[in-house]
Protein backbone atom coordinates (compact mmCIF):
# COMPACT_ATOMS: atom_id res chain seq x y z
CA UNK A 1 0.00 0.00 0.00
CA UNK A 2 1.47 3.35 -1.06
CA UNK A 3 0.80 6.85 0.11
CA UNK A 4 -1.54 7.67 -2.79
CA UNK A 5 -5.23 8.54 -2.35
CA UNK A 6 -6.24 5.07 -3.54
CA UNK A 7 -4.69 3.67 -0.38
CA UNK A 8 -7.13 5.39 1.95
CA UNK A 9 -8.86 2.05 2.46
CA UNK A 10 -6.80 -0.25 4.62
CA UNK A 11 -6.11 -3.89 3.61
CA UNK A 12 -8.68 -5.28 6.04
CA UNK A 13 -11.33 -2.98 4.60
CA UNK A 14 -10.52 -4.25 1.12
CA UNK A 15 -10.83 -7.84 2.28
CA UNK A 16 -14.12 -7.14 4.07
CA UNK A 17 -15.41 -5.55 0.87
CA UNK A 18 -14.87 -8.99 -0.72
CA UNK A 19 -14.33 -7.73 -4.27
CA UNK A 20 -16.79 -6.71 -6.96
CA UNK A 21 -19.14 -9.65 -6.43
CA UNK A 22 -19.22 -8.97 -2.66
CA UNK A 23 -18.94 -12.64 -1.80
CA UNK A 24 -15.22 -13.22 -2.24
CA UNK A 25 -14.30 -16.89 -2.60
CA UNK A 26 -17.66 -18.07 -1.26
CA UNK A 27 -18.77 -19.78 -4.52
CA UNK A 28 -15.39 -21.41 -5.13
CA UNK A 29 -15.15 -22.54 -1.50
CA UNK A 30 -18.64 -24.08 -1.41
CA UNK A 31 -17.94 -25.98 -4.61
CA UNK A 32 -14.95 -27.56 -2.82
CA UNK A 33 -16.93 -28.23 0.35
CA UNK A 34 -19.72 -29.98 -1.58
CA UNK A 35 -17.22 -31.96 -3.66
CA UNK A 36 -15.39 -33.24 -0.58
CA UNK A 37 -18.72 -34.11 1.07
CA UNK A 38 -19.84 -35.93 -2.07
CA UNK A 39 -16.83 -38.29 -2.08
CA UNK A 40 -18.08 -40.44 0.83
CA UNK A 41 -21.78 -39.61 0.29
CA UNK A 42 -22.01 -40.73 -3.34
CA UNK A 43 -20.05 -43.93 -2.68
CA UNK A 44 -22.26 -44.84 0.31
CA UNK A 45 -25.49 -43.92 -1.47
CA UNK A 46 -24.39 -45.85 -4.56
CA UNK A 47 -23.78 -48.85 -2.28
CA UNK A 48 -27.27 -48.40 -0.81
CA UNK A 49 -28.78 -48.28 -4.32
CA UNK A 50 -26.72 -51.36 -5.23
CA UNK A 51 -28.16 -53.30 -2.34
CA UNK A 52 -31.54 -52.62 -4.03
CA UNK A 53 -30.60 -53.91 -7.51
CA UNK A 54 -33.41 -56.25 -8.55
CA UNK A 55 -35.43 -55.40 -5.43
CA UNK A 56 -39.18 -54.87 -5.64
CA UNK A 57 -41.06 -51.78 -4.49
CA UNK A 58 -41.69 -53.08 -0.96
CA UNK A 59 -37.97 -53.71 -0.38
CA UNK A 60 -37.13 -50.18 -1.56
CA UNK A 61 -39.72 -48.73 0.82
CA UNK A 62 -38.36 -50.83 3.71
CA UNK A 63 -34.84 -49.54 2.96
CA UNK A 64 -35.94 -45.89 3.13
CA UNK A 65 -37.73 -46.51 6.43
CA UNK A 66 -34.26 -46.88 7.91
CA UNK A 67 -33.30 -43.44 9.26
CA UNK A 68 -29.67 -43.90 8.22
CA UNK A 69 -30.61 -44.65 4.61
CA UNK A 70 -33.09 -41.75 4.56
CA UNK A 71 -30.53 -39.35 6.01
CA UNK A 72 -27.82 -40.59 3.67
CA UNK A 73 -30.24 -40.07 0.78
CA UNK A 74 -31.16 -36.54 1.85
CA UNK A 75 -27.54 -35.51 2.44
CA UNK A 76 -26.44 -36.97 -0.89
CA UNK A 77 -29.28 -35.51 -2.94
CA UNK A 78 -28.92 -32.14 -1.19
CA UNK A 79 -25.15 -31.90 -1.75
CA UNK A 80 -25.52 -33.23 -5.29
CA UNK A 81 -28.01 -30.57 -6.40
CA UNK A 82 -26.09 -27.85 -4.58
CA UNK A 83 -22.86 -28.93 -6.29
CA UNK A 84 -24.68 -29.05 -9.65
CA UNK A 85 -26.14 -25.58 -9.11
CA UNK A 86 -22.67 -24.11 -8.42
CA UNK A 87 -21.07 -25.97 -11.33
CA UNK A 88 -23.70 -25.21 -13.96
CA UNK A 89 -23.62 -21.55 -12.92
CA UNK A 90 -19.95 -21.31 -13.94
CA UNK A 91 -20.65 -23.11 -17.23
CA UNK A 92 -23.53 -20.72 -18.02
CA UNK A 93 -21.45 -17.67 -17.08
CA UNK A 94 -18.70 -18.87 -19.42
CA UNK A 95 -20.76 -19.79 -22.47
CA UNK A 96 -23.95 -17.72 -22.42
CA UNK A 97 -23.16 -14.21 -23.62
CA UNK A 98 -25.23 -11.09 -23.12
CA UNK A 99 -26.46 -10.09 -19.68
CA UNK A 100 -30.17 -10.68 -20.37
CA UNK A 101 -29.66 -14.16 -21.85
CA UNK A 102 -27.23 -15.07 -19.08
CA UNK A 103 -29.56 -13.91 -16.33
CA UNK A 104 -32.58 -15.65 -17.85
CA UNK A 105 -30.66 -18.92 -18.33
CA UNK A 106 -29.36 -18.83 -14.75
CA UNK A 107 -32.86 -18.04 -13.50
CA UNK A 108 -34.45 -20.92 -15.43
CA UNK A 109 -31.75 -23.48 -14.62
CA UNK A 110 -31.61 -22.54 -10.94
CA UNK A 111 -35.39 -22.76 -10.74
CA UNK A 112 -35.39 -26.21 -12.36
CA UNK A 113 -32.68 -27.41 -9.97
CA UNK A 114 -34.66 -26.25 -6.93
CA UNK A 115 -37.85 -27.91 -8.24
CA UNK A 116 -36.22 -31.26 -9.13
CA UNK A 117 -34.01 -31.28 -6.02
CA UNK A 118 -36.95 -30.57 -3.74
CA UNK A 119 -39.03 -33.28 -5.45
CA UNK A 120 -36.24 -35.80 -4.89
CA UNK A 121 -35.82 -34.84 -1.23
CA UNK A 122 -39.55 -34.78 -0.57
CA UNK A 123 -39.83 -38.30 -2.04
CA UNK A 124 -37.23 -39.53 0.44
CA UNK A 125 -39.04 -37.83 3.35
CA UNK A 126 -42.37 -39.32 2.21
CA UNK A 127 -40.85 -42.82 2.06
CA UNK A 128 -39.23 -42.39 5.48
CA UNK A 129 -42.46 -41.25 7.13
CA UNK A 130 -44.91 -43.31 5.05
CA UNK A 131 -46.16 -46.83 5.69
CA UNK B 1 4.03 -0.23 -42.01
CA UNK B 2 5.05 -3.51 -43.55
CA UNK B 3 3.15 -6.64 -42.60
CA UNK B 4 5.26 -8.57 -40.12
CA UNK B 5 4.94 -12.36 -40.06
CA UNK B 6 4.34 -13.10 -36.45
CA UNK B 7 3.63 -16.48 -34.94
CA UNK B 8 -0.06 -16.75 -34.16
CA UNK B 9 -1.24 -18.03 -30.84
CA UNK B 10 -2.75 -21.50 -31.14
CA UNK B 11 -6.43 -21.28 -31.93
CA UNK B 12 -8.77 -23.75 -30.23
CA UNK B 13 -9.96 -25.14 -33.58
CA UNK B 14 -6.52 -25.97 -35.00
CA UNK B 15 -4.59 -26.61 -31.80
CA UNK B 16 -4.27 -30.28 -30.90
CA UNK B 17 -5.30 -30.28 -27.26
CA UNK B 18 -3.07 -32.23 -24.87
CA UNK B 19 -4.77 -35.00 -22.89
CA UNK B 20 -4.93 -32.84 -19.75
CA UNK B 21 -6.87 -30.18 -21.67
CA UNK B 22 -9.20 -32.78 -23.16
CA UNK B 23 -9.88 -34.08 -19.65
CA UNK B 24 -10.53 -30.54 -18.45
CA UNK B 25 -13.40 -30.08 -20.93
CA UNK B 26 -14.50 -33.67 -20.24
CA UNK B 27 -14.91 -32.70 -16.57
CA UNK B 28 -17.39 -30.02 -17.59
CA UNK B 29 -19.22 -32.23 -20.07
CA UNK B 30 -19.56 -35.09 -17.57
CA UNK B 31 -20.61 -32.60 -14.89
CA UNK B 32 -23.44 -31.23 -17.04
CA UNK B 33 -24.37 -34.77 -18.12
CA UNK B 34 -24.52 -35.97 -14.52
CA UNK B 35 -26.62 -32.95 -13.64
CA UNK B 36 -29.15 -33.88 -16.32
CA UNK B 37 -28.82 -37.51 -15.17
CA UNK B 38 -30.08 -36.56 -11.71
CA UNK B 39 -33.49 -36.54 -13.42
CA UNK B 40 -33.27 -40.36 -13.60
CA UNK B 41 -32.32 -40.54 -9.91
CA UNK B 42 -35.24 -38.23 -9.10
CA UNK B 43 -37.58 -40.33 -11.24
CA UNK B 44 -36.51 -43.41 -9.24
CA UNK B 45 -37.16 -41.67 -5.90
CA UNK B 46 -40.52 -40.20 -6.96
CA UNK B 47 -41.63 -43.53 -8.43
CA UNK B 48 -40.71 -45.36 -5.22
CA UNK B 49 -42.53 -42.72 -3.17
CA UNK B 50 -45.65 -42.90 -5.37
CA UNK B 51 -46.34 -46.61 -5.26
CA UNK B 52 -45.86 -50.07 -6.78
CA UNK B 53 -47.31 -49.19 -10.22
CA UNK B 54 -45.13 -46.09 -10.68
CA UNK B 55 -42.12 -48.10 -9.48
CA UNK B 56 -42.88 -50.91 -11.93
CA UNK B 57 -42.99 -48.35 -14.77
CA UNK B 58 -39.56 -47.04 -13.76
CA UNK B 59 -38.11 -50.56 -13.60
CA UNK B 60 -39.63 -51.38 -17.01
CA UNK B 61 -38.13 -48.34 -18.76
CA UNK B 62 -34.77 -47.86 -17.01
CA UNK B 63 -33.07 -51.03 -15.69
CA UNK B 64 -35.37 -53.35 -17.66
CA UNK B 65 -34.87 -51.77 -21.09
CA UNK B 66 -31.66 -51.90 -23.16
CA UNK B 67 -31.66 -48.15 -23.85
CA UNK B 68 -32.26 -47.45 -20.17
CA UNK B 69 -29.38 -49.76 -19.26
CA UNK B 70 -27.19 -47.93 -21.79
CA UNK B 71 -28.09 -44.58 -20.18
CA UNK B 72 -27.25 -46.03 -16.74
CA UNK B 73 -23.93 -47.30 -18.11
CA UNK B 74 -23.13 -43.85 -19.54
CA UNK B 75 -24.14 -42.40 -16.19
CA UNK B 76 -21.63 -44.60 -14.31
CA UNK B 77 -18.84 -43.81 -16.80
CA UNK B 78 -19.50 -40.06 -16.44
CA UNK B 79 -19.78 -40.40 -12.67
CA UNK B 80 -16.47 -42.20 -12.16
CA UNK B 81 -14.60 -39.95 -14.61
CA UNK B 82 -15.95 -36.85 -12.85
CA UNK B 83 -15.36 -38.45 -9.42
CA UNK B 84 -11.71 -39.38 -10.09
CA UNK B 85 -10.90 -36.18 -11.96
CA UNK B 86 -12.63 -34.21 -9.19
CA UNK B 87 -10.30 -35.74 -6.63
CA UNK B 88 -7.39 -34.70 -8.86
CA UNK B 89 -8.81 -31.16 -8.90
CA UNK B 90 -8.86 -31.17 -5.09
CA UNK B 91 -5.22 -32.31 -5.14
CA UNK B 92 -4.41 -29.51 -7.61
CA UNK B 93 -6.12 -27.05 -5.23
CA UNK B 94 -3.30 -27.73 -2.76
CA UNK B 95 -0.92 -26.27 -5.36
CA UNK B 96 0.71 -29.57 -6.26
CA UNK B 97 0.96 -31.66 -9.43
CA UNK B 98 0.96 -28.88 -12.04
CA UNK B 99 4.15 -29.83 -13.93
CA UNK B 100 3.38 -31.18 -17.45
CA UNK B 101 4.92 -34.58 -16.69
CA UNK B 102 2.99 -34.76 -13.40
CA UNK B 103 -0.36 -33.95 -14.98
CA UNK B 104 0.38 -36.36 -17.83
CA UNK B 105 0.87 -39.07 -15.23
CA UNK B 106 -2.26 -38.16 -13.25
CA UNK B 107 -4.26 -38.14 -16.55
CA UNK B 108 -3.51 -41.85 -16.86
CA UNK B 109 -4.17 -42.55 -13.17
CA UNK B 110 -7.59 -40.83 -13.37
CA UNK B 111 -8.62 -42.68 -16.54
CA UNK B 112 -7.44 -46.09 -15.31
CA UNK B 113 -9.17 -45.65 -11.92
CA UNK B 114 -12.40 -44.50 -13.62
CA UNK B 115 -12.24 -47.51 -15.95
CA UNK B 116 -11.64 -50.01 -13.15
CA UNK B 117 -14.43 -48.56 -10.98
CA UNK B 118 -16.91 -48.58 -13.88
CA UNK B 119 -16.18 -52.19 -14.83
CA UNK B 120 -16.26 -53.27 -11.17
CA UNK B 121 -19.63 -51.54 -10.68
CA UNK B 122 -21.22 -53.36 -13.62
CA UNK B 123 -19.75 -56.74 -12.72
CA UNK B 124 -21.28 -56.38 -9.25
CA UNK B 125 -24.57 -55.11 -10.76
CA UNK B 126 -24.88 -58.12 -13.08
CA UNK B 127 -23.97 -60.56 -10.31
CA UNK B 128 -26.70 -58.98 -8.12
CA UNK B 129 -29.19 -59.01 -10.99
CA UNK B 130 -28.46 -62.66 -11.64
CA UNK B 131 -29.06 -63.46 -7.98
CA UNK B 132 -32.32 -61.50 -7.80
Amino acid sequence: MGKSNSALRNPLGRVRGLGSAKDGTHHWFLQRVTSIALIPLTILFLAAIFSLVGADWAQVRTAFHNPFVAMLGLLTVGSLFWHFKLGIQVVIEDYVHGEAAKLLTLFAVNGAIYVVGLAAMLSIVKMFLGD
Amino acid sequence: MAQVERPLSPHLQIYRLPLTAKMSITHRITGVGLGIGTLVLTWWLIAAAMGPEAYATFVKWVPGFWLGKLVLFGFTVAFFVHFCNGIRHLYWDTGRGFLPQESAKSDVVVLVCAGILTVLTWVVAFVLMGRA
